[in-house]
């Protein structure tokens, strides 16, 4: 099989980036080392392509009708250029994939996991026949940086003309950059502060070289991993499936009571009064070393009560954390003891808040 | 990459260093290139008798967990305690600070079955050849 490229790729190879599949694209898994780009991103700045990403272009008179009629959260008030995070559920509730829409002033982009794009689609294309919609998948017609850390803004600045200081927390501002129309939205998966920059691949791998050569850090899909894993946000195929609700997930906050009849709208809301939940993502640190990996047991008083979803030595807080699902409706409370299953051998942990760490973004 | 002369290699790409009667073992420099950051190292216990080619450590990276087979059969006798607070060794100094463990060597005989520097560098060279290809 031939494997995706992104616009970016001989850019990551001439960095020497080490290179691995991920959803059917070649990705940098890092350039340098994880550890070292975690830090960069957490301290000042790091730039990550993530062009590999499902971009999905709604427009047409019933587009926010699809858009509701899909989505959990409540698409109808946003703002043009603001966005939303929400689940995409099936009618059971299980989560189809989590994503993020864009209003802009003649539609709406839709960006979706790499994994999930082309399932996405088709379920959004079965739906769409009853609306006056038009759903295109434009990923290939534009590429996506983040560009991620405290320092992300003052970086970012030097290159672009708007002023990003007037763009709040899932705002964008829609802008020109090498002559071509850019958007700019300060959104990210990392905890920090940053933005994540749309357009087309001629003017995004410029973008890419000018702020690699004014010596921002190249950060790769590990980095990433180990930024969102800290700052506690899932990752679909990991803390979200179509085994699992929103609600399940922590992401009760996106599952609105809004009057339109959304696929999956029954079972959420009454998950969300609590009845009929059968799980809950809890984090957890462990009290004796060792890494829990997803897929790993968990046990509360000796009895088998769920599985880790994501773990590692966090980068930026040192200790050994998960995250998993134990059984039933209520999560056992912060100081919880438990044991996690670690190369067949049960080691003490805790239940702790979630999330682990807060960067340096403000909402 | 390094591969120093005096070791011994394996295909599963560790290394023995045969001092007096017993062998350190660590992992090559071409392993924790591959396996990237390590950030944990679980050592067998002290004591511990060992068959050749069992997994008796393990090695955990930013990504994934690997098991460190034993390159001869005899006894753990030390393991390298600082890689508990400096699992980064490994990486930094993989023939040096980066050692795992030390064992009994019981069957000297062992250690014909073990690669030459030479070899194991054939063996890398293979390895990545076929990668890219």
């Amino acid at each position: 099989m031939t494997l995706k490229r992104t616009p970016l790729f001989d850019q990551h190879r001439k960095l020497g980036a080490k290179l691995v599949e991920f959803a059917g694209w070649a990705m940098p898994l890092q350039y340098t080392s994880i550890l070292e780009e975690h830090k960069a991103v957490r301290e000042g700045v790091g730039v990550f392509d993530v062009s590999h990403m499902g971009r999905l272009w709604l427009k047409g008179p019933q587009a926010l009708d699809l858009l509701e009629r899909l989505l959990p959260n409540d698409v109808s008030r946003l703002d043009v250029d603001q966005a939303l995070y929400s689940p995409m559920c099936h009618e059971g509730g299980g989560t189809l994939d989590d994503l993020i829409v864009y209003r802009l002033p003649d539609g709406y982009l839709v960006v979706v996991n790499a994994a999930n794009t082309q399932r996405d689609l088709e379920w959004m294309r079965k739906h769409a026949v009853h609306f006056d919609v038009e759903l295109r998948d434009v990923t290939a017609e534009w590429a996506q940086l983040a560009v991620q850390g405290p320092k992300a803004e003052a970086a970012l600045q030097k290159h672009v003309g708007a002023n990003l200081a007037g763009v709040r927390y899932y705002r964008g501002v829609r802008t020109a950059y090498a002559g071509q129309p850019v958007l700019l939205t300060r959104t990210g998966y990392t905890g920090e502060d940053g933005f994540e920059v749309y357009g087309p691949p001629e003017a995004i791998t410029q973008l890419w070289d000018e702020l690699i050569r004014s010596g921002i850090t190249p950060a790769g899909l590990g980095a990433r991993d180990s930024l969102r894993f800290e700052a506690s946000y899932p990752l679909y195929g990991h803390e979200l499936d179509e085994q699992t609700t929103p609600v399940e997930a922590g992401l009760g906050w996106t599952v609105k009571e809004k009057p339109v009849d959304y696929i999956g709208k029954a079972v959420l809301l009454r998950q969300k009064r609590g009845e009929g939940v059968r799980k809950r993502l809890i984090g957890f640190r462990m009290r004796e070393p060792g890494v829990p990996r997803q897929g790993y047991k968990l046990f509360l008083n000796g009895e088998a009560a769920g599985y880790v979803t994501s773990g590692m030595r966090a980068p930026t807080l040192g200790a050994f954390l998960g995250m998993g699902y134990v059984r039933g409706a209520a999560a056992p409370p912060p100081g919880t003891p438990l044991q996690v299953e670690i190369h067949a051998k049960r080691r003490e942990a805790e239940v702790v808040k979630l999330p682990f760490y807060r960067g340096s973004l403000r909402t | 990459m390094i591969f120093p002369k005096e070791l011994k290699y394996t295909k599963e790409h560790e290394w023995a260093k045969v001092e007096d009667g017993t062998v350190r073992v660590g992992i090559t420099d071409f392993a924790q290139k591959e396996l990237g950051d390590i950030v944990y190292v679980e050592l067998p216990e002290v004591g511990r008798e060992v068959k050749r080619g069992e997994a008796f450590i393990t090695v955990e990276s930013v990504k994934a967990a690997s098991d460190v087979y034993a390159p001869v059969s005899g006894k753990v006798l030390e393991v390298n305690r600082e890689l508990e607070q400096h699992p980064e060794h490994v990486n930094e100094d993989p023939y040096g600070k980066g050692w795992m463990a030390r064992l009994e060597l019981s069957d000297p005989s062992e250690l014909e079955a073990l690669l030459s520097a030479e070899a194991y560098e054939r063996l890398i060279g293979e390895a990545e050849a076929e990668g890219e290809g």
